[in-house]
């Protein structure tokens, strides 16, 4: 199982963000005030944003190491990410979004279709296109899109942050059980102490660019 | 109303100039337009600029500078003349490419608007995916684009096909060769009892400006249609 070491540096004028820690198998919960600088751990261990300094190793793969001048880009360090907003293609159904990384993985490597779309249930969705989905159901297509690509790591950037209340009880199961049934590592940034609860192993508290506390539960 | 053979002519020349041009200049008008809408590098401005000098110039200034540069001593007028023993000033290709370079930086701007409106993050949701930068373009950005890119080629059509000054100026007024309709338009009217002429190909100039805007309405309602199945 991979683990994932992360160590990272950069300077803005008026913040500073350093932050060093290791995060084993299970949910990493990296939870912090907005502002506190998650946004761009994520950026960085993604590939779609750069540190000044830094080193990202993902199992035995260097993803980044300024040191060494290695950066791999996004589609080389298979990081899934599940973002704030669903970020679906408008212009694709349901059934084809889900499948847009999939189709591209080898096909040995590819993962059970039926099993993730039932671990979602999103079934009967497969045939619409996004526009026609409720707020909760794009982002549940969302991580099935993400799932399906077969991710060694599974970023989830505030995936509920832009959901009500009613929508968010209506995912939280989903997450719970895509963590029990799925052995893909999860790092789960949010500032909601909930989620933190229901999903985390760990804990690790950001706090103005730099770690606070680290808690395993 | 039947059109003579005449007319005829200066129609068929007029669609195959303005066809032949907006065709070769479409996946130029792309790539520049993604250029300027996605990259930052220095000297941007005077890109943009260059791009922008046929809309801004008289027509007939730019006429002449490509008559400089294709013409029988010009920097690639002489090349193609020396290597291929071939000159295109005076021929329809001459008004191909006058037609090609005015209509170009209407193209430009709608498709770079399109990809403005494009959101840079399902991009990247794409490139975290497995997408190449390439896949990326060519799965997420270019359809998503596709109404902005059917406005930008009929609007450059329907320039290229109204296209005068330059094409007097580089590719002269030969009959059969290079006298498209507006230019048979002016010949008539030069003419001491044309204007019943130039009437006629005036009508049929604005039908055929008229159809190309109706299909490009269409064109873009359907590919929007299709993009996001919505109907607006």
């Amino acid at each position: 199982m991979s683990s994932l070491e992360i160590s990272l540096q950069k300077r803005w004028p008026g913040f500073a963000l350093s932050v060093d820690f290791r995060a084993e198998s299970g949910a990493t919960v990296l939870f912090g005030a907005s502002g506190s600088g998650k946004t761009l751990i994520v950026k960085a261990v993604a590939g779609l944003g750069r540190p000044d300094h830094g080193k990202i190793v993902l199992g035995d793969r260097v993803l980044l190491d300024t040191g060494t001048g290695i950066s791999l880009p996004p589609e080389a360090r298979r990081v899934g990410v599940v973002f704030q907003e669903p970020r679906l293609f408008p212009h694709m159904t349901v059934e084809r979004n889900m499948l847009y990384g999939w189709a591209l993985l080898p096909k040995p490597t590819r993962p059970n279709i039926a099993e993730i779309v039932s671990l979602l249930g999103v079934e009967h969705l497969l045939k619409r296109r996004p526009h026609r989905l409720s707020g909760g159901e794009k982002q549940r297509v969302a991580i099935g899109r993400a799932l399906l690509a077969a991710p060694e790591l599974l970023i989830m950037d505030e995936p509920l942050a832009n959901l009500d209340e009613a929508r968010k009880q209506e995912i939280l199961p989903f997450l719970v059980r895509l963590k029990a049934e799925t052995h893909t590592p999860i790092l789960y940034v949010t500032h909601a102490q909930s989620e933190a609860d229901v999903l985390a192993d760990r804990i690790v508290y950001i706090e103005d660019g730099t770690i606070s506390e680290i808690e395993q539960r | 109303m039947t059109l003579t053979p005449t007319e005829w002519t200066a129609l068929w020349l007029s669609l195959k100039v303005a066809g032949v041009a907006i065709v070769i200049a479409l996946p130029f008008a792309i790539w520049i337009a993604w250029i300027l809408s996605r990259k930052h590098f220095f000297g941007k401005w005077l890109l943009e600029g260059v791009i922008h000098l046929p809309l801004v110039l008289p027509p007939v200034v730019v006429g002449y500078l490509l008559l400089l540069m294709f013409g029988r001593d010009g920097w690639v007028g002489g090349c193609l003349r020396e290597t291929f023993g071939i000159s295109i000033a005076f021929t329809w290709v001459a008004a191909a490419i006058a037609a090609g370079v005015m209509g170009f930086p209407l193209m430009v701007r709608a498709i770079r608007l399109a990809f403005d409106a494009v959101d840079t993050g399902i991009e990247n949701a794409a490139r975290t995916l497995g997408a190449s930068k390439r896949r990326t373009f060519f799965t997420i950005a270019l359809p998503l684009a596709v109404p902005g890119v059917v406005a930008g080629t009929i609007l450059g059509f329907a320039r290229a096909l109204g296209e005068f000054g330059a094409t007097i100026a580089f590719a002269a007024n030969i009959p059969g060769e290079t006298r498209t309709l507006p230019l048979a338009i002016y010949t008539a009217l030069q003419a001491p009892d044309g204007e019943n002429i130039a009437f006629r190909l005036a009508v049929i100039s604005a039908v055929v400006a008229l159809i190309a805007v109706a299909l490009s309405e269409w064109l873009s309602a359907r590919s929007r249609r299709q993009l996001t199945g919505r109907d607006s």
